[in-house]
């Protein structure tokens, strides 16, 4: 410990221009210009390598699997090389206690300075018991383990909103972290979240040793600020209403709009249309697939996916609100009608009755 | 004279052709005439837009997407009409307590006793039609001002959820305001879902309000229809003769 980020670089043989080359790398992707590649450096050699701990709890390690793909090479291998991972139950060799004693040596020698990135939500039902580690309880580990930490990091959907644990009914009470702990919690959600989001927000944390800008829930604006549907290629074809009706038509095959096939790219907050996977290769509706959604809250809820409208709830899964509105105004224009055959026959008795009695008169 | 009276001076009295008293009453003024119409119209044009920017048509054939936007009409009729209807609806909410007896707010929610009594009194003679006549109502009657709190209800929900949706693509402040409802209803997925189920309620508003509106005519003979272009209504005075 107390090695700064250029020293520990230089142990592992990097040279000063790569050193340059990662500066100006991470500048970019913690969304500073060009003129504060100075200042990024200079934090590089003063600064501290930080430790961080990587907690594993309801998940299925694809945010893991997501982040060692990032695409930029020079960032992401350095980032594993600078940053000390010194907890991580996936990737460490370590095993046992001395794992144990690894996360235990962390948290005691970093107090307050360590970051803690969590994957997985935390089951609250039943005492925690369908997510134990090591003989304690995924919420407990959480507790100690955020404590003293300088940052906590929710990687994905399972720690931002809980994800597929949490659709309904929520058996074992998956909770997403912020819920738990009681400091700032940086939500990275999708399943997973895109290599090169991970690999910006934990950047950001490095370079300016602050959190990113955040908004309502939680999430970094540089990433979630704008919809799906806002940067997407086909929104052209939105708006000009040219929409595709089947998964085989033509209109899939022009690349049209993929609205109807129940893309949920208007009520989506992700960078999926301009930082796209694997290297910037694609995304899903680049590939004729609509977006499910995946870093939304609930989304598993909001089914079925390749329907434009999710299904009523309490109504079964072919009912939407359409059809039971529909149905309803129905009802309701036999019922006006049938009214209105009662009216008729109520007014020949009225209009017989007033003239009974004009007659009298 | 100040109010006209008309057919006073029938002589005989033959069947359809009753001689009765009517008084004219200015009831609904001109803000609550204006609202009634641009909301109806606003209303209208939501409803259709609505729906279909729900369940796009598969109507204009385009080779290129730069050849046509009427999706994107579509959207913007939406949230002009949206626009309008809050807009009126503030004027509306202002004569509800600067407005004639009519107008005034207190119609519209039923906290008085006779209120409760009058509604009940409607079901059973214009609903169930079990009893064969009823009072009279110049201005709203108590079941029918209930209805259309109802409907302002719905309204502010429109108004809140479709605002929140809309605040992502807008720079406006005023849209904003209401950006903590897509948390609060966990998401935009929800939100956007409610929004759509809740145009069912003004659907069904219109069949049955437009239905009334007749059957008052037919039924009444209070001028219903053309009070609400001109603001009069007749109301039949207690035959002298
Ligand atoms: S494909 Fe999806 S995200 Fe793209 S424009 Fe259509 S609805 Fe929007």
């Amino acid at each position: 410990m107390g090695q700064t980020i250029w020293q520990s670089m230089q142990q592992k043989g990097y040279s000063r221009r790569e050193f340059l080359q990662f500066c100006s790398a991470a500048a970019v992707i913690a969304g500073l210009d060009k003129s504060s590649v100075g200042q990024v450096v200079s934090a590089f050699e003063t600064q501290s390598r930080p430790a961080v701990v990587w907690m594993h709890f309801q998940e299925c390690t694809c945010c893991s699997e997501s982040f060692i793909r990032a695409s930029h090479p020079t960032v992401i291998d350095v980032l594993f090389d600078v940053i000390s991972l010194n907890y991580t139950e996936t990737l460490m060799a370590a095993s046992g206690f001395q794992a144990e004693k690894s996360l235990s040596d962390t948290i005691r020698d970093n107090k307050g300075k360590y970051i803690v990135l969590v994957e997985g939500s935390v089951p609250t039902a039943e005492d925690g018991v369908y997510c134990m580690i090591g003989g304690k309880s995924g919420e407990s580990i959480l507790q100690t383990v955020t404590a003293d930490a300088a940052a906590v990091i929710a990687w994905g959907s399972c720690a931002s909103n809980g994800c597929v644990q949490g659709a309904k009914p929520n058996p074992t009470s998956a909770t997403p972290i912020h819920k738990l702990v009681d400091k700032p919690v940086i939500n990275v959600p999708g399943c997973p979240p895109i290599a090169d989001v991970m690999m910006g927000v934990v950047t950001h944390l490095l370079v300016l040793g602050q959190m990113p800008e955040l908004d309502d829930i939680g999430r970094p604006k540089e990433f979630y600020g704008r919809r799906v549907h806002d940067t997407c290629y086909r929104r052209p074809n939105y708006d000009a209403g040219l929409f595709v009706e089947a998964w085989d038509d033509e209109n899939a095959r022009k690349g049209y709009c993929l609205y109807k096939m129940g893309c949920r790219g208007p009520v989506t907050y992700n960078a999926c249309s301009v930082v796209k996977w694997n290297e910037g290769t694609s995304y899903p509706i680049q590939s004729g697939h609509g977006c499910i959604g995946c870093s939304e809250a609930g989304f598993w809820d909001n089914e079925p996916f390749y329907q434009h409208l999710p299904s009523f709830p309490g109504f079964g899964i072919e009912s939407t609100a359409d059809t039971i509105g529909a149905t309803v105004g129905l009802v309701t224009l036999a019922g006006v009608a049938a009214h209105a055959v009662l009216t008729n026959v109520r007014k020949k008795s009225v209009i017989e009755e007033e003239h009974q009695d004009d007659q009298k008169e | 004279m100040s109010t006209p009276v008309i057919g006073a001076a029938a002589a005989k009295p033959v069947a359809n052709e009753l001689p009765a008293d009517y008084k004219r009453i200015y009831v609904w003024e001109f803000p609550v005439r204006l609202f009634h119409w641009v909301t109806a119209l606003s209303i209208a044009m939501l409803c259709v837009t609505g729906f279909l920017i729900g369940h796009p048509l598969h109507a204009f054939y385009a080779a290129e997407a730069y050849q046509q936007y009427w999706f994107g009409w579509m959207r913007f009729v939406h949230f002009a009409s949206a626009f309008v209807l809050v807009a009126v609806s503030l004027v509306r909410l202002y004569w509800a307590f600067r407005g004639n007896q009519y107008a005034s707010w207190r119609n519209f929610i039923p906290l008085t006793g006779a209120q409760w009594k009058s509604i009940w009194e409607l079901i059973t003679v214009e609903v169930l039609q079990i009893k064969k006549y009823g009072r009279y109502h110049v201005g709203h009657n108590a079941m029918a001002a209930f209805s259309y709190f109802i409907l302002f209800l719905a309204f502010l929900f429109q108004t809140v959820t479709g605002l929140a949706l809309y605040s992502n693509m807008s720079d406006a402040r005023l849209t904003h305001v209401f950006n903590w409802v897509v948390p609060l209803m966990g998401g935009d997925a929800n939100v956007r879902f409610w929004h759509h189920a809740v145009l069912w309620i003004f659907v069904l508003f219109i069949i049955v309000h437009v239905y009334l509106v007749f059957y008052d005519d037919y039924v009444e003979g209070g001028g219903e229809m053309s009070a609400m272009v001109s603001g009069w209504k007749f109301k039949r005075d207690k035959r002298e003769d």
